[in-house]
């Protein structure tokens, strides 16, 4: 049996009873990285092999005595390189932060780094995490496990493909209209959003305030309760962090059943643009829900045609603005040789940051500038409002609703990147949960004929996770498509 | 919506991006193409209907007003690209004051 292929959970129980030593774990995985990351790309930094051996013989000595051990310890992660992490470089796939270091943890960091997780490294990302193919990082793209030449999906492509790869146990990403949901479907793994409030972004650099989440990518639905048990507390460092009670999430995963479940079916996510082959396999998963006690409704979401368009205002509006303070004065990348402190600014921020990130900032101006404000940003920012009354409504009726995550599975690299509005259409059934800040998850459900993963999505009330949680889970269990790994060739 | 090389250069300004002209001509293109899809915005009836403020109802997050510790100046100066003594160090702003 190979270490690296266990679950999350199946690891920690191997070492939580000391079966196998934390510097066994480390060794496991650095093997396989050196074996397949030259071919995947999913790290833009990786922690030196020797600081991580030395790391897993000192907790190993201190566990002779007493085998005291905690959920997370020893346990290999890869952290999206958004996520600051003290003393490790963060740098947003961008040359403006190339060079950065975080003088602090993220609040999601904090507990892993008590309870002495391993930090494998920070992975790849669009730059900022503005992009749905993981192509826009400075630093080249990642690659899809299942087929090379494939993109691994966007933004926390670089997490979805290193937990494919068996390259970490687990991972986090981030997910602003889609970026946990759309690589761990790509990437045949499991990916979760949480409520917004759920998860506290403090050190999470900020894309999209309004927007923006931190979750857990895994291999298995128990896997991501067992990470989401770490991260969701409340945290008045972020203050839109919710201060609602947070349950055991493992315990929803444990039922295999969803009797006296309703689960909603909206026919606006089965419409033109959804591959065929896609279509057929998430209809056959929703069949496997019922099959194991769900009752399904067809349910409307009208306003879901228009969420892509009130998304990329929202989203780089608030992009502009977030991002104005990469300056080059406090920290990251500036321009050398510049006239005075006005053309200091404009070429730092025309020299570090990508093409995409540039039209991200360009549309985001345009779309709070004065004159455009009312008809581009204000007008979406209602139309957001009733994409929430259609979910308030939807949620009247059923428990849950379950659709397609991408509309087709993994495209080849290269093919979307000419054209910035095909790529923003891939996000159109991941936008609603995220305008509506809702949990959702990405849960394997198939393959296409070509043999690459498709993912079923499910969403559920606002800080309803363990029942969205539950459903991911019965149908995991009922179906295993995580048996079938990815060869990487 | 059609956008023009001039709003182009405006919203360039506004952002602080000093764009070559090669980027110029390709963001006229693709804004205006992108903007033509956001149009559909339109046909949407928003009367009457709030913006969204917030997007799990929730009220404003207050808190204690008491120090706590914070980062050690060393430690936020050293990502700076160029620092003197503990302080930022800009390309002078005025001419001969």
């Amino acid at each position: 049996m190979s270490l690296v292929k266990l679950s999350l959970q199946e690891l920690q129980r191997l070492f939580t009873c000391g079966e196998i030593s934390a510097f066994e774990i480390a060794r496991a995985y650095l093997l396989r990285i050196n074996q397949v990351e030259p071919k995947i790309k999913a790290y833009i930094t990786l922690t030196p092999k020797d600081q991580l051996l030395a790391q897993a013989e000192a907790l190993d000595r201190s566990l002779k005595a007493w085998r005291k051990t905690e959920p997370m310890m020893a346990m290999p992660l890869a952290i999206k390189d958004n996520i600051c992490t003290e003393g490790v470089r963060t740098t947003c796939g961008s040359i403006m932060l190339e060079h950065f270091v975080p003088p602090y943890d993220a609040a999601v960091v904090e507990p892993l780094r008590q309870q002495r997780f391993f930090l494998l490294g920070k992975t790849n990302l669009d730059e900022f995490a503005m992009g749905s193919s993981s192509e826009h990082s400075a630093f080249g793209p990642t690659k899809n496990p299942w087929k090379l030449t494939h993109s691994p999906g966007g933004s926390s492509g670089g997490s979805a493909a290193a937990v494919a790869a068996d390259e970490c146990v687990a991972a986090l990403g981030s997910d602003t209209g889609g970026s946990i949901r759309l690589p761990a479907a790509a990437c045949g793994v499991v990916g979760l959003k949480p409520t917004y409030g759920r998860v506290s972004r403090y050190g999470l650099v900020a894309f999209a305030s309004s927007l923006d989440q931190i979750g857990p990518i895994t291999k298995t639905v128990t896997d991501a309760a067992i990470l989401l048990n770490v991260l969701a507390k409340h945290d008045p460092r972020d203050s839109t962090s919710a201060t609602v009670p947070v349950p055991d999430f493992t315990k929803s995963t444990k039922r295999k059943d969803l009797k006296k479940l309703k689960v909603g079916i909206p026919q606006e996510f089965f419409t033109d643009g959804l591959d065929t082959e896609v279509e057929r396999t998430v209809r056959e998963a929703i069949a496997e829900l019922e099959r194991l006690g769900a009752q399904l409704c067809d349910i409307s979401l009208p306003m879901t045609e228009h969420a892509i368009a009130a998304y990329y205002l929202i989203a780089t509006a608030e992009a502009s603005s977030n991002l104005a303070r990469y300056d080059g004065v406090k920290y990251g990348f500036r321009s050398k040789e510049t006239r005075d402190l006005l053309d200091m600014y404009c070429q730092t921020r025309a020299q570090g940051f990508g093409p995409e990130v540039k039209r991200r900032i360009m549309l985001g101006t345009y779309a709070l500038s004065a004159g455009y404000y009312e008809a581009y940003y204000g007008k979406a920012q209602a139309v957001r409002t009733l994409i929430r009354q259609d979910f308030d409504a939807a949620f009247q009726e059923v428990d849950l609703i379950a659709t397609p995550v991408m509309p087709t599975p993994a495209f080849p690299l290269g093919e979307k990147l000419k054209d910035p509005l095909q790529m923003y259409l891939l996000d159109m059934y991941t936008i609603p949960a995220s305008l509506a800040g809702l949990p959702a998850i990405a849960v394997p459900c198939g393959f296409s004929s070509a043999g690459l993963p498709i993912g079923l999505q499910i969403m559920g009330r606002p800080f309803e996770e363990p029942l969205v949680l539950r459903a991911a889970s019965a149908y995991e269990q009922a179906t295993n498509w995580r048996k079938k790994r990815p060869v990487i060739r | 919506m059609a956008i023009t090389q001039a709003e182009v250069e405006h919203m360039a300004r506004l952002a602080r991006l000093d764009l070559s002209e090669q980027e110029k001509a390709l963001f006229c293109e693709q804004l205006s193409h992108i903007l033509s899809y956001m149009d559909q915005l339109r046909q949407v009836p928003t009367d009457g209907v709030p913006h969204t403020s917030t997007v799990i109802e929730q009220s404003n997050a207050f808190r204690d007003d008491i120090p706590t510790p914070s980062l050690p100046v060393q430690a936020v100066i050293a990502n700076a690209p160029e620092a003197v003594d503990g302080f930022f160090v800009v390309p002078k702003i005025l001419e001969n004051p």
